[in-house]
């Protein structure tokens, strides 16, 4: 009978080899907290799975041109606790710290936040606000493309037959900078996002805002980039009104779905509730640093 | 002259050394280490999967079931279908035999229409997909009220509703309607100055056991049956699976687990019958584990309502009638156990004119289990929420408004009982004492109070001491254990004894072993089963002085039996040191045999239960969000035989009630189907969702019971919902009257406040 296949390649090139050159369903394998339990529900019939954990290019944390490089098949546990990224990328950490319980961070990864491409991930909308690169290598080589490409709709990536994102590069962070992520749910934990809201912020001097970058997730096919939202920002100190107006613009920018997490009307009005508050948040982070 | 249950009454002067304490659960460390054996953990030589195909249709016609191609499929051994079960005349076993596999029609999503039983689970699931149904679908309605309206898709083209005077007939998903009166309603409203009359919402909840439902069947050659599965009733599964399957008794031998939760949902089966029937036809044992997909979809929530609730009340505050109108939704076969709501809902009030009807609706839904306090605490939403209302409406203390309508010993109920003493008025004067109440609040944030009652049950109990040849004992119980009643049994029984509580050793017996006991339900184990082991011991310490006195040689009524000892009664009856338990079992062979008492019992005398909770919410007036920052439960317990057994139901299902309060309730696609059969989306709640939930244990006893306690599992979870709409009205002057009190339905209620729109 069809038998489910279990590889373990200890190297990119045997990792792409084998998923490239599969037949039938072959699928990533990194903490596997999506794919077992797909896999459980019946929801998926993979032939081979292809774990990716024993790949050093996918499971180290390294500084680099005064950014940082993650691995993306890292524990979220292992980024969670690491000496200097939590510092550098609060925001980021908090979307990942939000991902299940610590059981399931000590295995599920970013890049499988990522590759899921589920529009509630928690980590997205708060790596998409940082800026942060994916490098993906398959069968005809390396690209880097930025995080908000990756996920196209739920359940879709850009990725091509046989690639694999292999890190996540993290640029260096001006002064009077900080992030934020925070989610709406039901229950304090282990549940989805019904909104998720990650934003990062580059101050002047005098605490103007000259850099911001504002994320909505769970309120579209994938997560949001808002420009608008980061436009009213700029050139402010965060004052009442643009917060105001930041709310307003990201409820505005929503595009939910009505489904059994939320309402469309909810999802809509709590956007601009967080947009504030993660607003908030960042911004007295980057007036901290 | 043999000793009866009549003969156990409390003495409130004995000294206690065992009752009362908080040893280690006999059951504890298999349970901490993973040894415990729960439903799933049966494994029988030569044992096949078994897997259940369900209904992915809310109302359907079965035209037709074709397994040809399952049986074909190489590893499958046994597939059934509704064939292979016996055609029943209408009523409960029929009911029951519908249930747990579909006939004519199938009456919701997951109701289940054929089973496999193969040699792994792939072949099994795989010969699932090769069934072919042939379903007829038909509208379908989910919603208690919609199932009511005249045009409403019928379940039944045959339905009477029974109780309507006179009987009626006609296309009606109203399967029956009960009314209960005392004194004069009509008149008791008259009186009345202050009249709240509102209008109430619940959601079907289910009872959200960790552990799903499993069993491991083996019939053999000789028309026998061996089951092993998860139940809170071995023996009333056993009476209940002959009469399905048109078996003696007797050849149904039923062993019960370790249980994973059952709250009420573990009272009935479903996929017993159907791995009875693949051993059957596949001749080997068939183990049928639920999924957590198909608890969800296919076993009993407990039931959502709709009610009417108006209570009158005098501007000093005496309350002078209420009534209340009734809607209870079944599932598609009665059985919600609706008639426990309109004669608890108001009882713990000094109330002397009740109107209260309710009506039972079936629907495309799964059928109800019980669930704590089967019935009550959807409508004590309602009397708790209008008592809240009418304690504001005159500006008096709400527990001081339900301390001067509390019920006293000697108030006449609605269902016909007198009441004893009873702990109701003790119960709310520490609740008002308690320094949660006068404890300040925070920004955005409320306090609510609210009162239930359960009436507690007894029934048919049975067990088994054996004072072993070391004088240690064993013990054969016959209910299972859900919550700790084997460690406050084996107590009373050291009590009894005069013995440390591991020297006592019990086990839950399979249904061959014992008696017949009542299911596991109602707060009934620990009272009925105490009783039960009490006589027993009294019955085993009686044979212990009879040897005593032969090992003496003096008269019987010459020893008395004290701590552990059979001593001389007197210095008259001669020098004698005394003999512990185990000097007497030891010359057990010379003086008789073995020793041992045993009882089988109908335990009566369960005392009613009262609880008050106290809950301080905060509301995020931005997202709706409620979060509960500090609970209390007191609880009149009677005696408290393991105070930490107590606490952990006064916790447990304050916790329950926190989360149909909040989150949980059923999701259905416009086709019927259930959109969130799992625990991501159903939300029970998770630790950091709770606080610390403190408690307080009254004891006011029971005077039927020799320990003086009275059931404590189904009180705690009646209030609860109340207390958190109560402390949400508090907090934001705005009153929850439909369940789940969600983020989105909260927000709503505020969007709507400020916009000035009235609510109906
Ligand atoms: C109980 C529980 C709670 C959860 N709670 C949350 C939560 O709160 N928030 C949240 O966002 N998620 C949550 N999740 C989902 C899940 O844990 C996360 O999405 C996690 O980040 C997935 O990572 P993983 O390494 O386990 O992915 P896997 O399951 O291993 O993979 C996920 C998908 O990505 C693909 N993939 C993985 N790595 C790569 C790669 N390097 N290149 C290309 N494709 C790849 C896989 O093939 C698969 O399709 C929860 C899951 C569980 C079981």
């Amino acid at each position: 009978m069809d038998e489910l296949r279990y590889e373990a390649p200890e190297t990119l090139d045997a990792a792409v080899a084998l998923l490239a050159g599969a037949d039938g369903d072959a699928r990533i394998l990194a903490g596997g907290t999506d794919v077992l339990v797909l896999l459980h529900c019946d929801m998926i019939e993979p032939d081979l799975l292809i774990d990716i954990k024993k790949i050093p290019e996918l499971t180290g944390i390294a500084e680099e041109d005064g950014g940082f490089r993650v691995g993306a098949a890292v524990s979220a546990m292992e980024l969670v606790e690491h000496d200097a990224f939590p510092k550098a990328w609060p925001g980021v950490v908090e979307g990942v710290k939000l991902i299940g319980s610590i059981q399931i961070k000590g295995r599920a990864t970013m890049g499988g936040n990522v590759c899921n491409a589920s529009p509630a991930a928690d980590s997205v909308p708060a790596l998409i606000a940082a800026g942060a690169i994916g490098t993906i290598v398959g069968p005809d080589g390396r690209r880097d493309v930025p995080v908000e490409d990756i996920a196209t709709a739920p359940g879709q990536t850009s990725l091509g037959k046989g690639e694999i994102l292999v890190s996540f590069l993290f640029p260096p962070r001006p002064p009077h900078s900080g992030d934020a992520y925070r989610r709406f749910t039901p229950r304090t934990e282990m549940d989805i996002a019904v909104v998720g809201v990650g934003i990062s912020l580059t101050l002047d001097d005098g605490g103007t805002c000259t850099a911001a970058r504002v994320v909505l997730g769970a309120v579209a096919a994938r997560a949001l980039l808002v420009a608008d939202a980061a436009a009213v920002l700029i050139g402010t100190p965060l004052d009442e009104a643009a917060l105001e107006r930041l709310a307003a613009v990201a409820s505005a920018a929503c595009r939910p779905i009505d489904d059994k997490r939320g309402t469309k009307e909810f999802r809509i009005k709590v956007a601009g509730v967080l947009a504030r508050r993660v607003a908030q948040d960042a911004y007295e982070r980057a007036r901290g640093n | 002259m043999t000793i009866t249950q009549d003969d156990l009454r409390y003495d409130p002067d004995r000294k206690l050394k065992v009752v009362g304490t908080t040893p280690i659960k006999p059951d504890g460390v298999d349970k901490v280490t993973g040894r415990a054996k729960f439903g799933a953990d049966v494994h029988l030589p030569g044992m096949l999967v078994g897997k259940v195909l369900r209904s992915p249709y809310a109302h359907a016609i079965i035209e037709s079931i074709d397994t040809s191609a399952a049986e074909a499929l190489a590893g499958v051994k046994a597939v059934v279908t509704r064939d292979d079960f016996p055609e029943l005349p209408p009523g409960e076993f029929r009911n029951i035999s519908c249930n747990f596999m579909a006939r004519e029609k199938a009456f919701y999503d997951g109701h289940a229409v054929a089973a496999v039983a193969a040699t792994s689970e792939r072949i099994a699931k795989k010969a699932l997909k090769l069934i072919v149904v042939d379903y007829q679908v038909l509208p379908h309605v989910i919603d208690v009220m919609d199932a009511i309206k005249p045009d409403a898709p019928i379940l039944f083209e045959d339905m009477v509703t029974q109780g309507m005077d006179p009987a009626r007939g006609g296309p009606t998903n109203i399967v029956q309607r009960k009314e209960f009166t005392m004194g004069d309603a009509d008149a008791g409203f008259a009186e009345a100055d202050i009249i709240v009359e509102r209008v109430f919402d619940t959601k079907p909840m289910h009872q959200g056991y960790i552990e799903p439902q499993a069993c491991v069947a083996n019939y053999t050659e000789d028309g026998q049956t061996e089951l092993w599965c998860c139940t809170q009733g071995h023996f009333i599964y056993r009476t209940r699976l002959a009469a399905v399957l048109k078996m003696d008794i007797s050849k149904i031998r039923v062993t019960q687990s370790e249980l994973g939760g059952g709250f009420g949902g573990k009272t009935m089966f479903y996929i017993e019958p159907v791995a009875i029937a693949l051993s059957r036809k596949a001749n080997r044992p068939v183990k049928i584990t639920l999924t957590r997909n198909e608890v969800l979809r296919a076993t009993g929530p407990v039931a959502g309502t709709h009610s009417r609730i108006k209570m009158g009340m005098t501007k000093d505050g005496k309350f002078t009638a209420a009534e209340a109108e009734l809607y209870f939704q079944t599932g598609p076969f009665t059985g919600s156990a609706f008639v426990n709501a309109p004669q608890a809902m108001f009882t713990r009030y000094d109330l002397q004119n009740i109107r209260a009807v309710g009506y039972e609706v079936v629907s495309n839904r799964p059928k109800v289990n019980a669930f704590r306090a089967p019935c009550v605490p959807q409508v004590v939403f309602g009397v708790e929420g209008v008592i809240d209302e009418l304690a504001k409406k005159i500006g008096m203390d709400p527990i001081d408004l339900r301390l001067r309508n509390a019920a006293v010993e000697g108030y006449e109920t609605i269902y016909g009982a007198t009441f004893g003493p009873v702990g109701f008025v003790e119960t709310l004067e520490a609740a008002k004492a308690h320094p949660h109440y006068t404890a300040p609040l925070g920004a955005n944030q409320g306090r609510g109070v609210a009162t239930g009652f359960w009436f507690n049950r007894g029934g048919e109990t049975t067990a088994s001491l054996n004072i072993t040849p070391d004088g240690t004992v064993t013990l054969l119980l016959g209910n299972p254990d859900v919550a700790g009643s084997r460690v406050s049994i084996c107590m009373m029984v050291a009590e009894e004894l005069g013995i440390g509580v591991d020297k006592v050793r019990p086990i839950i017996g399979d249904t061959s072993t014992l008696g017949f006991n009542r299911v596991t339900a109602g707060s009934r184990v620990t009272f009925s089963a105490g009783i039960a082991v009490v006589l027993s011991a009294r019955k085993a310490i009686k044979i212990l002085c009879q040897r005593a006195a032969m090992m003496w040689d003096v008269p019987e009524d010459g020893v008395v039996f004290e701590d552990g000892h059979v001593r001389p009664a007197s210095s008259n009856v001669g020098d004698f040191e005394p003999l512990s338990i185990a000097d007497i079992a030891k010359k057990a062979t010379e003086t008789g045999g073995p020793i041992a008492g045993h009882a089988e019992i109908v335990a009566e005398g369960a005392g009613p239960g009262f609880g008050c909770h106290i809950v301080d919410v905060e509301v995020d007036k931005e997202t709706g969000a409620v979060k509960i920052v500090r609970y209390t439960v007191v609880q009149d317990a009677g005696k408290a035989i393991h105070p930490h057994q107590v606490e952990g139901q006064y916790q447990g299902a304050a916790a329950q009630g926190i989360g149909w309060a909040l989150n949980e309730e059923y999701i259905y696609d416009q086709d019927g189907r259930m959109e969130n059969a799992g625990f991501l989306d159903y939300r029970i709640p998770v630790a950091s969702d709770l606080p610390m939930i403190d408690t307080v244990i009254i004891e006011v006893p029971n005077p039927l019971h020799p320990y003086g306690l009275r059931g404590v599992g189904e009180v705690p979870l009646v209030p609860t919902m109340a207390a958190i709409a109560n402390a949400i009205d508090d907090a934001i002057g705005i009153r929850p009257r439909s369940l789940p009190m969600s983020p989105p339905k909260v927000l709503k209620l505020i969007e709507e406040a400020a916009e000035g729109r009235d609510r109906a």
